[in-house]
Formats: C-alpha cells, sequence, structure tokens
C-alpha cells in the first residue's frame, strides 16, 4: 500500500529519541575513553612530542597538562558542558603564554587529541560500521566544539594580557608633571595614534583642572615623525586646553617635523612654539610672571 | 529657564545652572547685552561649570554674546567649561575662536581684573579732603 510504504520510508525521527541515543553514545564513548585513558594519554603526548610542539615545555609538563587537558576533555563529553573546561583553558593559557606558547601549538594539541581519540574509535568499532558512524556522529560535533573552545580560550587570553600590556606602556608614556605653581609640561615620547592622542588629551585636560594651570609646555622633542592627523590632534589639544583657560606651548620640534609641516601646509598658526624645553619653561615662566635670577643678584649688595 | 544675572562691581555674572534650550540661550544674550548697558558693567562672566553639553546653538551664542558685549564695551570671559566639553567641542570644530576663556569663577575674575584695569581701591578723591 502507498501510506504503509511512505511510513517505511521515513520513519519520523523522534527528536528526543534521537538525543537520548545521542547521550547513551556519549555514555559508552566516555566509558571507552575512561577505560583506555593511560594508553591513549600516552599516545598522545608521544604525538605532541613527534609534531615538535610544545618544545618550550619539558617532556613531564608535556604528560601532566596532557593528562588534565584529557581529564578535561572527557568531562565536557561526558557533562555536555564547557565552563569547566573553559576556565581550564583559560587557567592553561595563563600558565603558558608567559613561555612563548604559540596560538598553532596549542590549536595542534587540541586536534591531535581529537585524531588520537578518532583513530581509538575506529580501532574498537571497526567491525561494526554503523555503529562506528553513530558514535563518530555523537563525538565529532562535541570534539569539534570542545577544540574551538580551548583556541579561542587562549587567543582570549593572549588578547588579554596584549591589551593590559598595551593599557600600562600608554600610562608610562604620557605623564603630566607639574614643574612650578601653574604650569605643567606634557613630554611626548614615541608615535602618537588617534587612540594615544586622545587619551593624551584627556588625560591633560584633567590635569589642567586638577592642578590649575595656567600654562602647559608640550614637548615633542621625542616624537619621531608627524603627519597631518598627528599634527591637527596636537592642535585640537591646544584649543580643548585654551577653552580650559590654559595656554600651550609646543616645544622641541625637529628640523624634519618642522619641514614635514611646512611642506604638507598644516596651519600651525594659532600655536605657540618655542624651539627646546629649556626655552619653553622660560616663556611660560615670563607668562606666569616668573622670573629666575642667580643667587648673587639677590644678595643685597654692600 | 531663565538664567540669573548678578552684578558684582563691574562685571556681569551669568550662572547657568542647567541644559538651556535655545529660547533661553537667546534670552540669556537679550538679556546680558542690554544690563551691560544699564550697568555700565566693565566685564562679563558666563559661568557654564554645570553643563555637561555643549552644541553647535550654545557655541555660536557664547561667541555672539562676547563679541557684542564687546561692541558695547564690556570683556567677556566663559568660564567652567568640563574637560570632557571642551573635548568635544574641538573634535566638532566648535573653538569659540576670540573669546577668552577660564578656569573658573575666580580665574575669570582675577583675568577680567587684569583686562580691564579696574582699580578696586580708590584714593582719596576732592570730597574726602574736604
Amino acid at each position: 500500500m502507498a501510506t504503509k510504504g511512505k511510513e517505511a520510508q521515513s520513519p519520523l525521527p523522534d527528536p528526543q529519541a534521537q538525543t537520548e541515543s545521542t547521550a547513551a553514545l556519549l555514555r559508552e564513548l566516555v566509558a571507552h575513553l575512561r577505560q583506555n585513558r593511560t594508553q591513549l594519554r600516552e599516545e598522545w603526548a608521544r604525538r605532541i612530542t613527534r609534531a615538535q610542539l610544545l618544545t618550550a615545555m619539558t617532556e613531564e609538563e608535556i604528560f601532566a597538562e596532557a593528562t588534565s587537558v584529557y581529564d578535561n576533555y572527557v568531562e565536557a563529553l561526558e557533562t555536555g558542558t564547557f565552563e569547566a573546561l573553559q576556565a581550564y583553558a583559560r587557567n592553561l593559557s595563563e600558565r603558558i603564554i608567559p613561555r612563548g606558547v604559540e596560538t598553532h601549538e596549542v590549536v595542534g594539541i587540541v586536534l591531535l587529541l581529537r585524531d588520537v581519540l578518532a583513530r581509538s574509535l575506529f580501532g574498537k568499532y571497526h567491525e561494526d560500521f554503523d555503529k562506528l558512524n553513530r558514535i563518530l556522529d555523537a563525538y565529532e560535533p562535541a570534539a569539534n566544539r570542545i577544540a574551538n573552545t580551548v583556541a579561542v580560550g587562549f587567543v582570549q587570553e593572549r588578547e588579554r594580557i596584549i591589551r593590559q600590556q598595551q593599557e600600562a606602556i600608554r600610562e608610562l608614556s604620557t605623564p603630566v608633571l607639574q614643574v612650578r605653581e601653574r604650569l605643567l609640561i606634557l613630554p611626548i615620547i614615541g608615535v602618537i595614534d588617534p587612540q594615544r592622542a586622545r587619551q593624551l588629551t584627556e588625560q591633560l585636560l584633567r590635569a589642567i583642572r586638577t592642578n590649575r594651570a595656567k600654562v602647559v609646555v608640550i614637548d615633542i622633542t621625542g616624537v619621531a615623525a608627524m603627519d597631518s592627523n598627528v599634527a591637527n590632534h596636537l592642535v585640537q589639544t591646544v584649543e580643548a586646553s585654551r577653552l580650559l583657560g590654559a595656554t600651550v606651548i609646543v616645544t622641541g620640534l625637529s628640523p624634519e617635523i618642522a619641514q614635514t609641516l611646512v611642506t604638507i601646509g598644516v596651519d600651525l598658526s594659532e600655536m605657540a612654539t618655542v624651539g627646546d624645553l629649556q626655552g619653553g619653561i622660560e616663556e611660560a615662566e615670563r607668562l606666569l610672571g616668573y622670573k629666575v635670577l642667580p643667587l648673587e643678584d639677590l644678595t643685597p649688595k654692600a | 529657564m531663565e538664567v540669573p544675572i548678578l552684578k558684582q562691581g563691574h562685571y556681569l555674572i551669568a550662572s547657568i545652572q542647567s541644559a538651556l534650550t535655545d529660547a533661553d540661550l537667546s534670552q540669556l544674550r537679550e538679556a546680558l547685552i542690554e544690563r551691560v548697558g544699564r550697568f555700565r558693567a566693565r566685564g562679563v562672566i558666563v559661568d557654564v561649570t554645570a553643563l555637561d553639553v555643549m552644541d553647535s546653538f550654545a557655541v555660536r551664542t557664547l561667541r555672539d554674546i562676547a563679541h557684542m558685549a564687546r561692541l558695547r564695551g564690556a570683556e567677556t570671559v566663559i568660564v567652567g567649561i568640563q574637560p570632557e566639553v571642551a573635548f568635544a567641542m574641538v573634535q566638532l570644530g566648535l573653538t569659540l575662536k576670540g573669546v577668552s576663556t577660564a578656569l573658573d569663577l575666580e580665574e575669570g575674575l582675577a583675568f577680567l581684573n587684569v583686562q580691564t584695569q579696574v582699580r578696586i581701591d580708590r584714593g582719596p578723591g576732592r570730597l574726602d579732603r574736604g
């Protein structure tokens, strides 16, 4: 009959039954991995060494890490939750990144583990092709997700470290110093990118307000190159400072920078510039009404 | 909201307390310019400490106040621009060219004292001699 044939053709897959069978398969898989733990772990560590991955670590360390990765891996397969693995991946990355372990190595070892385990499954079920297929159906998505989780954890940790270091460098590189009452100096060293220029300006504006500064000397002796973007940032910084009532003097423009600025035609007419930092501070002192005299001029003549 | 304008010696002080509508700003401009004449003020201080946003109309009105007051014989100084506001303004190209600025009210008063050469201490006049 037509209806009967149709039924036989497409037995409606009951989604719940399917998940159940997947769960059962995963359980079987996990039992297998637990049983052969020692042997598979050794095989994996051997292949890591042979592929010359994790060369920064000793063989014992590799074995120890392999053990805990293996156990976490099996646990993730069993529970289907990845939080513990994620935390472990982050913790592992934290330990191995300072030792110079690269991304390709981490991804490499996780993929190796996946292959080692897949091979052992082939070995176990090679007689029952159907079963092998179903086991792999359950295993592959979970294994890929694990590989993904570990790799992403590693990369995220690396990015976090890089961000942290960038932040540290940035803060170190833009000190705003008070040299006299109401006089600040801001020595700029290195490359100015838009982000740094912005941070620099914000820091300066805050310092102007907290120190009640009237004059700021920005020294750019340590700036190697300048383009129109950087020049415009500088002009903006000067303008913003003026809005807070502070006068800015820029010092230390090298001959090369002076030439570039004139060549590309940046308008710096609004900006007060003095040759060097000493000249800038002297000019600032003049604006503030200071007068520096040698001591003998102060002692009354007899 | 109307901005209170205080007379302090030779100066007028307008302290903006909250965000203003365009109409309020125009009203402030008119009131200030009228009072510069009425009180024969030598200086005008506009305090914007309470403002955390400044749009192009506000900036233009402040500039207009400064220019108009100068025509009527008073020097204007804008005080209390917040660092974040200053940064946003220069990014938008609103730089208050030709208008004096100072950190706060105190600095603004000191600036006007220098600018207008007002002598607070008056020497003995004819009447005092008797």
